[in-house]
């Protein structure tokens, strides 16, 4: 093709500068059969990306389980989708804004959860619930941590839970869930991941092929600016650098207001049936949806630039291909019809212009005032980029004595200081001064917001008559910390307790969608991390039984060469098929007994030779949050995990709903914040004389502390009136799980657990939630 | 009895509304295009919560000028009901409907949680189902929702028992306890002085199941549906 004298002649060093390796550059010359000009380059370089492309992860990704004879749609499309029973389906996929969120924190999370709920409404269904993986640096000084960190993770926070608020609920998606960890290794590089779950009809489904020759395309939404050029790229597949501020150019902004227009009208567009196919806009914009579309289609793509509405003058092909302006959308309507599906765009005012045509023979074919400015097959350029199996090693393993584990205080210590100190502390804490500043009920839907069960619980109106039968619910997880400790371990760990939190709701799990937070693929170490991740998600998603239809690889997750932890987060969605049955976590009557559930069917003694116990105890336990936040000690191996234990512990909680009065997994903290937990649901506002305590007593062989703050997984509390224990410990005997009487809901302002019938923690309910339900707000020095 | 409920571009309680006055209260409902001025003939007018226009001037600023605000000021004005909930309380206030105006929260943040308001008089659109003094639990979810209005304006809301709803704590006797956002004299909710006009920060409409933590705010829908018989009552 012809270059423009007034055009970058396009050379190797271009090409590098574009992130284009020498080998990937020459493929891009196989595939031309002559030299790119440098809107082509542009074009190769953003969908060969390592976000677009997943060239690193590809190899791997293969492994895991995406199928199952509820999931409708796995990978590949916009959002995975399962079917949920009665004609519908949800749609749901969980994202990363990682980078634009450490740029700017407000915007780059605006412009996440942006993204996630176009990908749901772009297959025709209506966006119902929002969920956020959040991981900061830690917000107090301490541990190696100055105030000056501590201080701008506290901003890095606020904007990223502004950003959030902002776009959710001006768009009028309920925010309902998720989960905030803190983490010295997200100081550099926050975690921003964004879930959305949307509701259709099977049969009202929407795919991005692009089909029939002659059939116009038509760009719909915003105007295209130079914001976000090269998003994908340069910020999302690059590690950060000393620089990187200087990025905040390439961050996008966000426009709720346009984006609820959008919905609008793309839903009623679809319902005229003169849509075709439709796919929106976001990492890559024009160049992805328009190679994507063609791509899976088996068709081409041809479109004139001098058509697409834009915000300033003077842009030239390269900037329009490769803007990430947001709130766009790019769909192909059945020639002759477009009419109907222009006129919906317009009662909504919202620009929606012919600017091409889907075309035989496979190019993408881009015009610039008629003149030919790119023209690539879009098969190869969409399927055919580099794929690497990247070296992997595992590192060098730290060789830990037994004095770097943590030590067991001495037998009949009293932990109530302690126990507060875990508490207050920013993981365990209550996170109801972020999550109050999101709308959590608009749709009127929300049966268990942020807090109220284990899992979010939405219930499923019928889009036409409005009748509620079932409810879905919805968990996220993640452990970057015992991940970095073992990463097979670590990521089996996020699906069970997603999937056990789903359970604890009174749901079943079904289906998964995961997004894989990682380093630098490039470091054979990362990626070492990498494949075992992935190995731990296939073994607990099968073996669970919630296949993973879809998600996002986030690579590069480091600044001036230092890597996160491994931090693979899990999505796990469930169903109820009863929407009256939902179980949350608060303790509700008095005298109700307080039951552990443990799908390990034991009192957990461990197989180990005796005399190795108290070792492998405490090195187990210094992976806790416990050990981290009163010690100061991470390290050890995260506790083993028992998939078919977490099997029939969830399934016997499924069984469970309706019979028990709450529910609640154990996890980060122990025993003892699960139950104090369970009590604090009856504190907000009421007089101490209503409050609900809990009386438990515990036995065994281990230490204390390990008994009371250890986080070993597959079991749960639940509370039972006193009539219905038998059924529940028939039900128990017939899931093969083990139901220990520990305690008694009492009436009053009194919290205590003995342990081998001594006292080790003793305290006012309302003490204890002072600690827990305000720590965030005075941290974060708000009234 | 005909309830309407209007659309703005970037409202968003609209299917709420919907939902809350068809499915459960039982009513026929409609759906009013902000451009429209027929107002289908409904009986009562609900101005839905959300983000009219994106708010991204001054709440409710935009949306005052649509064409379907001339209609629903008409309809006021000849004794029509209308309630504006929310983002419609901001539209009422920028239309002149209601009297005073929004401010930020005073914690400069949005706010979501159920509140307790307090019904202080039972003989408006909005409350003549209620008991003098009912405590109603209902969610808030706003950042804008701090009322305020001069001391001339604030003592005609007094003298006009105007003031409809106050923020309070769940036993009725902090209501500078209760109040989430720092509006002036805790008020969540006022009405015009021919008592046929309402605005309203807490969402009833997400309050009308026991499954959505409360079933109260349908002591305000069914207040509009007596206020129309009452009024129906009365002219017979």
């Amino acid at each position: 093709m012809a270059t423009s004298p007034t055009e970058i002649k396009v050379t190797q060093e271009i090409a590098a500068e574009h992130g284009l390796t020498a080998e990937e550059y020459g493929r891009v010359k196989q595939i031309l059969r002559r030299e790119p000009n440098i809107t082509e380059l542009g074009i190769f370089s953003v969908m060969w990306s390592e976000h677009c492309s997943y060239k690193s992860s590809k190899v791997h990704l293969k492994r895991l389980p995406t199928r199952g004879k509820l999931v409708v749609q796995g990978p590949g499309e916009n959002a995975g989708v399962v079917d949920i029973g009665d004609g519908l389906v949800a749609a749901f996929k969980i994202e990363s804004h990682n980078h634009p969120s450490y740029v700017e924190p407000f915007q780059g999370a605006t412009t996440g959860v942006g993204g996630i709920l176009r990908d749901i409404f772009t297959m025709g269904a209506r966006p119902v619930a929002v969920l956020d993986s959040l991981r900061f640096g830690p917000i107090t000084a301490g541990n190696g941590i100055d105030e000056e960190e501590a201080s701008k993770n506290r901003r890095t926070l606020d904007g990223v839970i502004r950003g959030i608020a902002h776009y959710g609920n001006c768009f009028g998606v309920p925010t309902v869930g998720g989960e905030v960890g803190f983490e010295p290794c997200y100081s550099q590089n926050p975690l921003v991941n964004a879930l959305a779950l949307g509701i259709a009809r099977k049969e009202d489904l929407f795919f991005a092929k692009a089909k029939g020759t002659g059939n116009p395309v038509i760009y719909v939404g915003a105007k295209t600016g130079r914001d976000g050029i090269h998003g994908a790229s340069l910020l999302a597949s690059a590690e950060f650098t000393e620089e990187s501020r200087q990025k905040r150019p390439n961050v996008q902004v966000g426009d709720p207001f346009m984006e609820k227009l959008l919905l609008e009208a793309c839903l009623e567009a679809m319902q005229t049936g003169a849509v075709v196919a439709i796919q929106d806009m976001g990492a890559a914009g024009l160049t992805c949806s328009t190679t994507e579309m063609a791509s899976r289609g088996g068709t081409g793509i041809e479109i004139d630039l001098a058509k697409v509405p834009q915000r300033e003058s003077g842009m030239t092909p390269y900037e329009i291909m490769l803007s990430e302006s947001q709130e766009r959308m790019l769909l192909v309507a059945e020639k002759g019809r477009e009419r109907e599906v222009l006129a919906v765009f317009k009662k909504w005012g919202l620009d929606a212009v012919v600017v091409g045509e889907v075309t035989d023979g496979g190019l993408l074919r881009v015009k610039d005032h008629g003149k030919l400015a790119a023209e690539i097959p879009a098969h190869p350029l969409a399927e055919e980029g580099p794929v690497y199996r990247r070296p992997i090693a595992q590192p060098p393993l730290k060789k830990e004595m037994p004095s770097d584990w943590f030590q067991f205080a001495a037998d009949g210590t009293d932990l109530t200081s302690n126990f507060l100190r875990l508490l207050a502390s920013p993981a365990i804490a209550s996170k109801r001064w972020i999550t109050e500043q999101y709308d959590t009920s608009v749709r009127t839907n929300t049966l268990a917001g942020p807090g109220a069960s284990d899992a979010a619980v939405i219930r499923i109106k019928d889009p036409e008559t409005g009748v509620v039968k079932r409810a879905l619910a919805l968990s996220t997880d993640g452990n970057g910390r015992w991940c970095q400790l073992n990463p097979r371990t670590g990521a089996m760990h996020a699906v069970a307790e997603a999937a056990r939190n789903v359970a604890c709701s009174g749901a079943r799990p079904i289906a998964a969608t995961n997004c894989l937070n990682f380093g630098s693929p490039e470091k054979p170490g990362v990626m070492w991390q990498f494949s075992e991740a992935i190995d731990g998600l296939t073994v607990a998603c099968n073996e669970l039984g919630t296949p993973i239809t879809g998600g996002n690889v986030s690579f590069y997750n480091e600044t001036l060469g230092k890597s996160i932890y491994p931090t693979p987060t899990i999505g796990i969605l469930g169903v109820l098929d009863d929407a009256s049955k939902v179980l949350k976590n608060a303790f509700r009557e008095e005298g109700d007994l307080i039951v552990l559930l443990d799908g390990l069917g034991s009192s957990g003694s461990s197989p180990n030779a005796a005399g190795n116990e108290e070792l492998l105890r405490r090195q187990e336990f210094s992976s806790s949050e416990y050990s981290k936040t009163l010690a100061g000690i991470v390290a050890g191996e995260p506790p083993s995990v028992d998939l078919g234990g977490e099997k029939r512990l969830q399934e016997c909680l499924v069984a469970l709903a309706g019979v028990v009065g709450s529910a609640h997994d154990v996890s980060d903290g122990g025993l003892a914040v699960t139950i104090a937990e369970s009590c604090f649901g009856s504190v907000a506002g009421a007089p101490p004389s209503l409050l609900l305590g809990a009386s438990v007593s515990l036995d065994g062989n281990d230490p204390a502390e390990f008994t009371v703050f250890g986080e070993r997984g597959a079991r749960a509390i639940v509370s039972v009136s006193p009539t219905s224990l038998a059924g529940l410990l028939e039900t128990a005997r017939q899931y093969g799980v083990a139901a220990l009487q520990i305690g008694q809901v009492i009436r009053g302002d009194e919290f205590r657990i003995e342990y081998k019938g001594r006292v080790v923690i003793d305290a006012s309910v309302a003490k204890l939630y002072d600690s827990w339900a305000h720590s965030l707000e005075r941290i974060l020095k708000v009234h | 009895m005909k309830f309407g409920v209007v659309v703005f571009p970037g409202s968003n309680c609209d299917h709420d509304a919907f939902y809350a006055l068809g499915n459960v209260l039982k009513r026929p409902v409609e759906f009013i295009w902000h451009q429209s001025q027929d107002l289908a003939n409904s009986d009562a007018i609900i101005l839905p919560g959300g983000f009219a226009y994106g708010d991204y001037l001054r709440t409710g600023a935009i949306a005052r000028f649509s064409p379907v605000m001339k209609a629903v000021g008409k309809f006021a004005k000849s004794g029509g009901m209308v309630l504006g909930i929310c983002n419609g309380f901001q539209i009422l206030l920028e239309a002149g409907l209601l009297p005073g105006a929004m401010m930020r929260n005073s914690g400069l943040r949005f706010i979501c949680r159920h509140v307790y308001i307090r019904a202080e008089e039972t003989d408006t659109l909005v409350t003549n189902a209620a008991r003098q003094g009912q405590i109603l639990k209902i969610p808030i979810a706003h950042s804008d929702g701090n009322y305020t209005c001069d001391d001339v304006t604030f003592r005609e809301l007094e003298r006009n028992r105007q003031i409809v709803f106050r923020y309070t704590t769940p036993d009725g006797t902090d209501d500078a306890g209760g109040n989430p956002n720092g509006s002036r004299a805790s008020i969540a909710g006022i009405c015009n002085r021919e008592r046929n006009v309402a605005g309203l920060m807490p969402h009833p409409e997400r309050a009308v199941e026991s499954a959505l933590g409360s079933a109260d705010g349908m002591v305000i829908f069914r207040s509009m549906v007596e206020a129309l018989v009452g009024a129906v009552r009365a002219t017979a």
